[in-house]
């Protein structure tokens, strides 16, 4: 029973590194008021220029850079749409996610032709700071990622947005854009500025499993942990700390169902019904967290000057 | 102190100028396949001969062209479906989702209605499908009306919920014993959709289709029903403050969405597949909300979205056929057009002037 829960916990930090790492951009673009559901997409994208350039290239980081680089162009894009333009932001980010996957599907079939089994690269391996400790060894046996999303990138998030300036002009972009125009500061740049650091994010979270976890690209590699993203950012109102554990209840539900596959019970029920589990978990924890959600107030607002 | 300004400015308009509007969809077209020339090239193909393939040799066989039909069918129902939640400014994006709720429903009762006459059966399954993709859109619908829960994220959960279950059931009680392919039994002979012309593959969905527009254009535009799902649409402090029953009217537009996305599932089990399969749907829910979208939520817009769309997907299958450029440039043509046509949509509304 011990090693059952010691080894749930790492694998709950390990399923939930893509999530948190997404709902962390997913929260920047947000607190800014754009809702950026060209998250799906962005990671699918990151996942697979990920793992095509590390592929072509040799070299693990290049492919996690150049996936960092395609997130934070296609963040862009979405604040061109939605910052430059100002069209409905639904359709936009609906229109991202499509143009990425669809994207994504082209490429692979052109670099790797219609092959039945995934190609596979060498992936980054697991760091194991205290080896022989019966219960943290296994725990903090993870990827390098894993540990600089829990102990860097959602702290940092953390004191970004409430103890910076440049947070301070994100969450203000988001609640009231008039009063950060009177004062001065451009709010489409800080928008794009949001988006930008979110697209890297998401595509980053993407990465993660294609270069990490499983070293390989499959066409149902991300398949909806965007849109739980999403959920959970909305669970963790709009703040990085709340949001991590949102990302950790979800992890923590999915890393239940792989142990108990993995364990191969017999169960009465098909297997479907724990892959399910976590999704239905988040619907359950956003009607328990949205009645006292508070969303940025200009979120799905165009901000123009008249 | 200013810095020297960029000359020209947009300036609103609330009506494009005339001679504009029949440019906008000739711009839109040249715009999207001028990016999507590119990759064209990197698939080391000729787009001049890749556009041929694309637009014109699907309507230059009868063959081919009745294919557009059978692939815009499902377009259609999608497009009709998210049209009616849009319009009503209820974000469903699941009717990916609900399609497949509507086609488990056919493909059950395509089993147990064996022995009844078509004409029984086939309404029998519409109707089946409709409820079917109406029960997976309510609980979205009210969660939102209820608890104010966002629907955009739970429609989309729920997406990822019913791909489960689909794997469940063609895993489990379907599976083919005699293949073991992942596929319910074959539906019965009286239940298939009667083909509209012999030896083509269009079936009688692409009427149900049409009708489905028909109604989208009734009840929008003729009923009271359809002026109280506008003005929810367009803001709903002000619908409320008229007496319009928000709540009400947002639930009854969801779940007519969701319903009418059923029927497009129960289309493609009926009329093409005779099974259900965990890929029956390419995407179609999805690409419903840019047909939507592009067809600016009225009926006649939808309908030429989607023969548009059912020309493109059947181009990509050509091009992909005779000159190997995968298939997906169907769903990025299709995702680029949306984008571009925003990106214009804007330029109707504003005008581009000369600083004074």
């Amino acid at each position: 029973m011990e090693v059952f829960i010691v080894n749930l916990i790492a694998a709950t930090f390990r399923v939930s590194t893509p999530i948190v790492l997404a709902a962390i951009g997913e929260t920047y673009s947000e607190r800014a008021g754009i809702l950026n559901l060209g998250i799906e997409g962005i990671m699918y994208f990151g996942a697979f220029v990920g793992f095509l350039i590390a592929d072509k290239s040799g070299s693990l980081w290049v492919g996690l850079l150049f996936a960092i680089l395609a997130g934070v162009l296609f963040g862009l894009l979405m604040g061109f749409f939605t910052v430059t333009l100002g069209v409905n932001q639904h359709v936009s980010g609906l229109g991202i996610t499509l143009l990425l996957s669809g994207l994504t599907l082209f490429m692979f079939r052109l670099f790797y032709g219609g092959r039945s089994t995934p190609p596979s690269i060498p992936s980054f391996q697991v760091i194991k700071v205290l080896p022989d400790n019966p219960i943290l060894g296994p725990i903090l046996s993870q990827y390098w990622l894993t540990y600089v999303t829990f102990l860097v990138i959602v702290p940092l998030a953390w004191w970004i947005l409430y103890r910076t300036n440049f947070g301070l002009k994100i969450r203000s972009v988001g609640e009231n854009p008039e009063a950060v125009d009177a004062a001065g500061v451009s709010v489409p740049a800080i928008r794009y500025a949001a988006l930008g650091i979110g697209g890297g994010l998401m595509a980053a979270g993407g990465a993660f499993l294609s270069l990490f976890q499983l070293g390989a690209f499959t066409h149902g590699i991300i398949s909806g942990r965007g849109w739980v993203a999403i959920a959970i950012v909305i669970f963790g109102n709009w703040q990085p700390i709340r949001v991590m554990l949102g990302g950790l209840i979800f992890g923590g539900t999915f890393a239940l169902q792989l142990r108990l596959q993995a364990m191969g019970l017999q169960l009465p029920v098909p297997y479907e019904t724990f892959l399910a589990l976590p999704y239905i978990v988040t619907i359950i924890a956003l009607v328990i967290a949205g009645r006292n959600a508070s969303y940025p107030a200009a979120l799905l607002k165009p901000y123009r000057r008249e | 102190m200013e810095a020297k300004r960029f000359p020209y400015q947009l300036v609103k308009s609330n009506t494009p100028p005339l001679w504009m509007r029949p440019l906008i969809p000739v711009l839109i077209l040249l715009t999207t396949f001028l990016i999507t020339a590119g990759l064209i090239l990197t698939a080391q193909a000729n787009p001049f001969r890749a556009y041929y393939f694309f637009l014109i040799s699907p309507l230059s066989s009868q063959v081919s062209f009745l294919e557009v039909l059978v692939k815009s069918t499902p377009l259609m129902l999608t497009g009709v479906a998210v049209t009616f939640a849009f319009a009503t400014g209820y974000y469903n994006i699941g009717a990916e989702g609900q399609l497949y709720a509507g086609a488990i429903a056919a493909a059950w009762l395509g089993i147990v209605l064996g022995g009844v006459p078509a004409a029984i059966a086939i309404p029998l399954m519409i109707i089946g499908g409709f409820l079917a993709g109406m029960a997976w859109a309510l609980i979205p619908a009210l969660l939102k009306v209820r608890l104010a829960v966002d629907e955009v994220v739970t429609t989309l959960l729920m997406n990822s919920i019913m791909a489960y279950i689909v794997s469940a059931i063609l895993n489990g009680p379907w599976r083919d014993p005699t293949s073991g392919w992942p596929q319910s039994p074959e539906i019965a002979e009286n239940t298939m959709f009667f083909k509209l012309i012999p030896r083509s593959r269009l079936h009688f969905g692409f009427i149900v289709g049409i009708v489905a527009i028909a109604v989208l254009w009734f009840i929008l535009t003729q009923t009271s029903f359809g002026l109280k799902m506008r003005a929810v649409g367009l803001g709903k402090p002000a619908a409320q403050f008229a007496g319009i029953n928000v709540g009400r009217t947002t639930l009854l537009a969801a779940l007519i969405s969701g319903g009418i996305a059923g029927i497009a599932g129960v289309s493609e089990v009926a009329g093409i597949q005779y099974h259900l399969i965990g890929d029956l749907s390419a995407n179609y829910g999805y690409t419903g909300v840019i047909i939507a979208t592009l067809g600016g939520l009225n009926a006649i817009g939808v309908f030429v979205a989607s023969l548009f769309f059912g020309l493109i997907d059947t181009g990509a299958q050509t091009v992909s056929r005779a000159m190997g450029v995968p298939v997906y440039l169907g769903q990025v043509t299709q995702a680029v057009m949306l984008l571009v046509a925003l990106g214009m949509y804007l330029l109707q509304r504003y005008r581009i002037v000369r600083r004074a």
